[in-house]
């Protein structure tokens, strides 16, 4: 990991929104990895006796429509949105910085193709390849995380290549370009290190973004599907009760409030300790 | 600027050409039999063979490839599987309630926010850049959908004042085609206003910063009237970038929106016609709506190349 | 778009009223939108939910009891040996594009539906027709190979309707009838509109218009209600809502039944459910009341077979494989599944199959059998299941009416091959006498549920929410539509 963005890190947490952001993001990535190995409650058994329960010692959010623990429920929700984010943002770096690299490094025509490719996807918002996708294949939490890191590459490849541009006008990659590396290899060795903070910032708004954007999918039925659930999908299936059990709509909702707004903080406080040359090229910050 | 131009149309519609046939050649081979759908569960073979004749589907893919193509050019887009209405007649039905919507969305979120982006700038570290900063924050974290439904339940189901979904054609009767629209607008509009808030906000103060805002002021410019008469402008180019991003958005926004309104857009004649595995409705359908995308983000990049003075022969992204 | 933008600028200004209903106006919700509105060319009930009865009639038609009514035929008679059956017709009928109607009309509806070529949804209904003869204009005879005990409800049905061979060809986007009320309009997307048909020979109907409203969201569905958009819902889409309707005084609340037997489907031919004792332990497993509390919040009735529990010949079977974890087990074991086995469940759309798919799957686990939920939307369904046979469970509702006979069919999707049970049913059809049917479809029920073909799970109810003032809908429906001709406001 760059030493600058250890620097910008550790400089932050004087900065309040960041602390908050930070602290709100680790919470509910914590919350939800624990949902791997425990929740309050199992979330695969129905119990209809037990239905819209009010909050209590034993269900401190009280219960669902099959009876089941909401506070357990928005755990393995969070670990769904999250896993959708995360891996759709791993599916952007992988496919999208190698590109943006290349576009950077190389130049001429390969660049123009490259530029033209990110246009052309940027042309399919996440819902559209989910429509796709599903038309294909049926709706699911996979499904999902596919159309939006496919959203995700371009997004990477014009960060990627915005920051390497202003990498390769430096004076040691000249050096280095002189001393016979290629153009790959200078882009491993020195631009990739120098762009890290970069690519980190854009991720972590990706990830925001992503959470949101499993959510809509979710929600027109696109995304995650019972008997697994994900804070889209406890959104759309609270909806009907809404009127009468408000609070059914009203957590999983909060949540992802909470889970969005954190990682933006975060990202923003990252990016405002960032080389100013360097942000210039990243945060297009919209939501897919 | 005329060769950029031409060269941006060429650009365009070899996009869309290339859209055209990954959305056929990924539709074509999806599972399901229209013919049969249509029939329903006792249709017998001979039927089925007739109905799918009749459709053009014992036809090599290449060849209705071509045909659509052709249709696309001339508005022909044949008949509707499952609706038994010509799919062109469909679309442009859906644009009614669809474009409206979104163009009504960037417009509302323009207007709110942009001068918002400007207050804060100008109130730069003060509370009232903090308290509309960290408004802005919340409203890009909202879900719209989410949104959308506590607005129908505040201003239709409890006070009223407006309805809680459905259309009615804006030819019949357009004030209520008008009213319909005005709570879909604004969910769509208001984190889309966070966005461009935000993104006015730093532009304009790393604008502020520069010299001839610094030059303007020394002619005895307030800060307000220097930010005005040269920061704006100048402010604005990013502003645009975004601007053409967003409808994209706006446009995937508006078929999610219009589920919790059940408005007859573009978003729910593909969803009706996903579930009844229409493909030839589908396909058309997928692709107006990224040639929408396409076309808006081609005249942002006009409108960049002669607002912007630095910008005469190329426009970068 | 200019147009829109000049009225958009116009009415900036525009004042916040709250539309309200005209006095004879009707505003119904439905789910599903109809691809098209021809009943005599597609499977879909949401075509017969708009058009049945209102805009189509048939030679007899239904009534809300499920008894066959006389319709444009105002009274028949039927030879001895049961295969000739002879109409009169309803004198100085024309349908709504004023072309007169006579039995030259009936014929060629029968025809056309009977034709190689038809695309009828229910053939089968017109299969036994050996000849449609015209003997007068108002005088028809239908000759049938054997004698058919449903015959005249099946003329009664939306498939078998009177259509003009002027029209037949364009009725699926402009539909013309007999019907009391015709066709103005159909807002794709959105709305059907009907008005009163000022010439309608008989009864006249005591709406001057209907207007279906399609919400499939049961949300919105909800709060259109709620927000006074809607006046009705024949067949409200969310059964966890109807709490909040009750609790309104502007609402009423009508639980009805359906013709809809609710089953857990089950491959026969597939392993390990060819095995009876597997299928026996499952039926040992469901908690039929757990399910319609879960899934359906306690609208609906247990069966334990495949037949309508308000249906005189209905025979109560829910015990005969009362819940019993032990002995389900032992059974497994016996089958050689002592540790249970792995299986998919394939859920169609609807929330009976959604949610009641999540409970079935906890019910199962308890004796350690694995399911994989699958959801499939119907078109998958429909080639996945129906058509390739390719699954071991589904939750499907059968909608149609007396439909025990698609058991007899060893091709069916369930894979039920079962010469007894054949026999049984080929008997049914032929014999017309009141008694000996009960006996025969008593003996047909009893027969399924102890070879536990499918999970019997249970009889879906017909859940209708509208304006308190509103009377004449039907509380039940034996028969797919929404039959709006007795429905009327209170002064």
């Amino acid at each position: 990991m760059s030493t600058r963005l250890l620097k910008a890190f550790s400089s932050n947490f004087a900065h309040p929104s960041f602390a908050i952001g930070f602290c709100v993001s680790l919470i509910l990535v914590a919350f939800a990895l624990l949902s791997l190995v425990w929740t309050p409650h199992a979330t695969d058994i129905v119990n209809v006796a037990n239905r819209f329960a009010a909050p209590s010692g034993n269900h401190w959010f009280g219960t669902d429509f099959f009876g089941r623990d909401i506070l357990s429920m928005l755990m393995a929700g969070a670990l769904t949105s999250l896993r959708v984010a995360v891996l759709a943002v791993a599916i952007g770096m992988v496919i999208g910085v190698p590109l943006g690299l290349l576009a950077a490094g190389h130049g001429g025509w390969l660049e123009r193709l490259i530029l033209r490719f990110n246009d052309f996807v940027f042309a399919f918002p996440a819902i559209i390849t989910a429509i796709i996708i599903t038309t294909l294949f049926g709706p699911s939490a996979i499904n999902a995380m596919i159309a939006i890191g496919i959203f995700n590459i371009p997004v990477f490849a014009r960060v990627a290549r915005g920051g390497a541009l202003s990498i390769w006008t430096l004076d040691y990659v000249d050096a280095a370009r002189l001393s016979g590396l290629r153009v790959w290899q200078i882009s491993v060795r020195h631009v990739l290190p120098n762009i890290l903070s970069l690519l980190i910032v854009q991720a972590t708004i990706q990830l925001s973004l992503g959470i949101l954007a499993e959510a809509g999918l979710s929600y027109i039925g696109l995304g995650t599907q019972p008997p697994e659930t994900s804070l889209g999908l406890m959104l759309k299936e609270a909806q009907s009760f809404f009127l009468a059990y408000p609070m059914q709509a009203i957590w999983p909702g909060v949540t992802i409030i909470a889970f969005v707004m954190g990682l933006n903080l975060m990202g923003d406080g990252l990016r405002d300790q960032m080389d100013p040359k360097l942000s210039k090229a990243g945060g297009m910050n919209v939501t897919g | 600027m005329v060769g950029y131009l031409i060269q941006r149309l060429l650009g365009v519609a070899l996009t869309l050409l290339v859209a055209a046939a990954l959305i056929f050649f990924l539709l074509d081979v999806l599972p399901g039999d229209p013919a049969r759908f249509m029939l329903g569960i006792n249709a017998s073979d001979e039927s089925l063979a007739a109905l799918r004749q009749q459709l053009g589907l014992d036809q090599p893919a290449i060849i209705r490839f071509g045909q659509w193509l052709t249709g696309l050019m001339t508005g022909d887009l044949g008949m509707s599987a499952s609706q038994r209405a010509p799919i062109a007649e469909l679309i442009l039905d859906r644009m009614q309630l669809s474009l409206p919507l979104a163009f009504g969305a960037l417009i509302l979120s323009t207007l709110i926010g942009l001068p918002l982006g400007i207050f804060a700038a100008q109130h730069q570290g003060k509370p009232g850049d903090a308290g509309l900063m960290g408004l802005a924050q919340i409203g890009i974290a909202i879900p719209n959908f989410w949104f959308a439904m506590l607005l129908v339940v505040v201003f239709a189901v409890t006070l009223k004042w407006l309805p809680p979904g459905g259309f009615v054609p804006w030819a019949e009767n357009p004030s209520a085609a008008f009213r319909a629209l005005i709570l879909p607008t604004i969910a769509l509009a208001l984190p889309q206003a966070a966005i461009l808030a935000r993104v006015m906000r730093t532009s304009l103060v790393d604008v502020a910063r520069q010299d001839f805002i610094r030059t303007a002021r020394a002619k005895g410019l307030s800060k307000s009237q220097a930010l005005w008469r040269h920061g704006v402008r100048n402010a604005l180019l990013p502003v645009l970038t975004i601007m053409g991003l967003q409808f994209a958005f706006l446009i995937a926004g508006t078929i999610i929106v219009e589920n919790v309104f059940y408005l007859p857009g573009l978003g729910r004649l593909t969803f009706t016609a996903i579930s009844a595995r229409d493909l030839f409705v589908v396909r058309s359908a997928l692709l107006v709506l990224v040639g929408l995308v396409v076309i808006i983000m081609f005249l942002v990049d006009l409108l960049y190349a002669l607002v912007d003075p630095r910008l005469k022969k190329r426009a970068t992204p | 778009m200019k147009n829109s933008a000049l009225h958009l600028a116009g009415l900036m200004a525009a004042t916040l009223f709250s539309s309200t209903a005209l006095a004879d106006e009707l505003r119904l919700g439905l789910v599903l939108e109809p691809p098209h509105l021809d009943p005599t060319a597609g499977a879909a009930a949401a075509i017969d939910e708009v058009v049945y009865a209102n805009l189509f009639e048939g030679l007899t038609r239904i009534d809300q009891n499920g008894a066959v009514r006389a319709s444009l035929a105002t009274d028949w008679a039927i030879s001895d040996d049961g295969t000739r059956y002879e109409f009169t017709l309803k004198e100085g009928v024309t349908f709504h594009d004023g072309t007169s109607f006579d039995a030259e009309d009936v014929k060629f509806s029968l025809d056309r539906a009977r034709a190689e070529d038809s695309v009828n949804a229910q053939k089968g209904i017109f299969a036994p027709i050996t000849k449609v003869e015209v003997l007068a204009p108002n005088k028809i005879a239908i000759e049938i190979a054997n004698p058919q005990g449903n015959f005249l409800f099946n003329l009664g049905r939306g498939d078998a309707v009177i259509v003009a061979p002027e029209s037949a060809e364009t009725n699926q986007t402009n539909p013309v009838g007999t019907g009391p009320f015709t066709f103005v309009d159909w807002q794709q997307g959105s709305k059907v509109i009907l008005e009163k048909n000022p010439d309608y020979v008989g009864d006249d109907v005591y709406l001057d218009r209907a207007i279906f409203t399609f919400i499939s969201d049961p949300n919105a569905a909800q709060n259109a209600m709620l927000a006074g958009e809607l006046d009705g819902f024949a067949n409200f889409p969310a059964p966890e809502t109807l709490e909040i309707f009750e609790a309104d005084p502007r609402f009423n609340v009508v639980v009805g039944s359906t013709e809809g037997e609710t089953i857990l489907a089950t491959n026969n031919k597939a392993e390990p459910f060819n095995d009876l004792r597997v299928r026996q332990a499952i039926a040992h497993v469901i908690d039929r009341q757990a399910i319609i509390d879960g899934a359906m919040f306690g609208y609906g009735t247990p069966i334990g077979t495949h037949f309508a529990p308000h249906h005189p010949y209905y025979v109560d079977l829910l015990d005969t494989y009362p819940r019993d974890i032990e002995r389900a087990k032992a059974l497994l074991a016996e089958a050689g599944y002592a540790d249970g086995f792995k299986a998919t469940l394939k859920l169609p759309p609807p929330t009976y199959a959604r949610r009641g798919g999540q409970i079935l799957a906890a019910q199962l686990r308890e004796i350690g059998i694995d399911l994989e939920l699958i959801n499939v939307e119907w078109a998958q369904w429909l080639e996945d299941v129906f058509t390739n046979k390719d699954y071991d469970l589904t939750i499907v509702s059968h909608v149609e009416p007396f439909d025990i006979g698609i058991y007899a069919n060893p091709d069916y999707y369930f894979q039920y091959d079962n010469k007894a049970f054949q026999d049984l049913i080929a008997t049914l059809n032929v014999v017309t006498d009141d008694a000996e049917r009960e006996k025969l479809a008593q003996d047909a029920q009893r027969l399924l549920s102890e070879d536990a073909v499918n999970g019997y799970l249970f009889q879906l109810a017909k859940t209708g929410v509208w304006d308190a003032r509103l009377s004449g809908m039907w509380p039940n429906s034996p028969v797919e539509g929404n039959d709006l001709t007795q429905v009327k406001w209170a002064e």
